[in-house]
């Protein structure tokens, strides 16, 4: 009984915190002193970039079972519709970026902008298309598993990084300590999925 | 039958990689004979609005932009040179009209313009100033503010004959 109550307690700690971790950034962001000078277009283009981020987080803990009481099977579909929702809105970010100013946008998709940040924005971007692109086609690709999960996974930790260099660099409407803090929160989310992976393979080969 | 993910090394090495590939800028070769002409910044050129008008301070100022422009080789101020000034500011956008405006130097080769407060855009508090006449060859430049809260930022220009 008593364990059981921990682990409810645990579970619902668990919950609250990831929760938690995507509220307080997009409420800190929508503070930010930037949004007056802003058109609605490049707001919205700013928080789909954070929303983005916020996504990126729930993505290993979905797939990987980490979020206490979701089955591993509801967690797979949901997983898919972040992904596709994570498409959406990384459309969405460049998109309204794309209006408010093209030739800035231009720039980076060409890989000759003047701001570093940018080049990891546009590879993270492509990291995510790439990861979406595999699992759209997963059936059709005929890749073994553990051939198509490496292939994912590979371009999510391009995308993770990617997406946390480009935050960290920019001066945008993200709050400063809960940018650090969603960007460390989707590090170590990703990190964790790659180490039970690592774990899992070692034990198969000694056969344990 | 089962193998490992990717190792530990292949990892870092990978990693760091690409993120020296990132991090990487451009040197550029040491000019021989006097002063250097000023390069073009990558993106100085981005929401140009060729032909603004010569104006006596952008929207409700607060803000200063100084500079100067001096002759490549000898480095002698260039007097009555148009430069233009636009930035994303609490006014206005880069793209915006209102947000562009124009200015002379004076005898020195300075010059000076009062504009509205930038603010960061694009990732950065930064801002554009061209040359763009027919005497001397075009040069577009995009400064980078050390601090959003800086109300002034400067830029000097050294230009090469036409």
């Amino acid at each position: 009984m008593q364990s059981k109550q921990t682990g409810r307690i645990g579970a619902a700690l668990i919950w609250c915190a990831v929760i938690a971790a995507i509220v307080v950034p997009v409420v800190a962001a929508s503070t930010s002193p930037l949004l007056a000078w802003r058109d609605p277009i490049y707001i919205l283009a700013g928080f789909a970039g954070i929303v983005a981020m916020c996504l990126m987080l729930l993505q290993p803990l979905l797939i990987a079972g980490y979020l206490p009481g979701t089955p591993k099977v509801i967690g797979q579909r949901v997983h898919r519709m972040v992904g596709a929702a994570l498409v959406i809105a990384i459309i969405i970010h460049v998109a309204g970026l794309w209006i408010t100013s093209p030739p800035d946008v231009m720039d980076a998709l060409l890989f000759v902008s003047p701001t570093a940040f940018s080049v990891w924005g546009v590879i993270a971007m492509w990291a995510v298309f790439a990861a979406a692109l595999l699992a759209t086609f997963r059936k059709r690709l005929r890749l073994g598993f553990r051939t198509w999960r490496r292939a994912h996974l590979v371009f999510a930790v391009i995308t993770v990084a990617g997406t946390v260099t480009h935050a960290l660099l920019i001066e945008g409407t993200m709050e400063t300590i809960t940018k650090i803090l969603l960007c460390a929160l989707v590090v170590l989310a990703t990190a964790k999925i790659i180490l039970d992976l690592w774990v899992s393979a070692a034990r198969r080969r000694r056969g344990t | 039958m089962s193998r490992l993910l990717f190792t530990r090394r292949s990892l870092l090495a990978a990693g760091s990689a690409v993120v020296a590939a990132g991090v990487s800028g451009q040197v550029r070769p040491a000019y021989a004979q006097g002063l250097a002409p000023t390069p073009s910044m990558r993106g100085g050129a981005n929401n140009y609005r060729p032909g603004a008008p010569i104006v006596d301070r952008i929207g409700g100022g607060g803000f200063w932009m100084t500079g100067t422009v001096r002759r490549a080789g000898d480095g002698a101020p260039l007097a009555g040179q148009r430069i233009q000034i636009w930035a994303h500011t609490t006014e206005g956008h880069e793209r915006d009209p209102q947000s562009h405006g124009a200015t002379l130097t004076d005898a020195n080769g300075e010059f000076r313009m009062e504009m509205p407060q930038i603010v960061p855009a694009f990732g950065q508090p930064h801002g554009h100033l061209a040359y763009d006449s027919e005497d001397f060859q075009t040069v577009f430049l995009r400064p980078v503010m050390r601090s959003s809260r800086d109300k002034t930022l400067e830029a000097h220009f050294v230009l090469q004959p036409a």
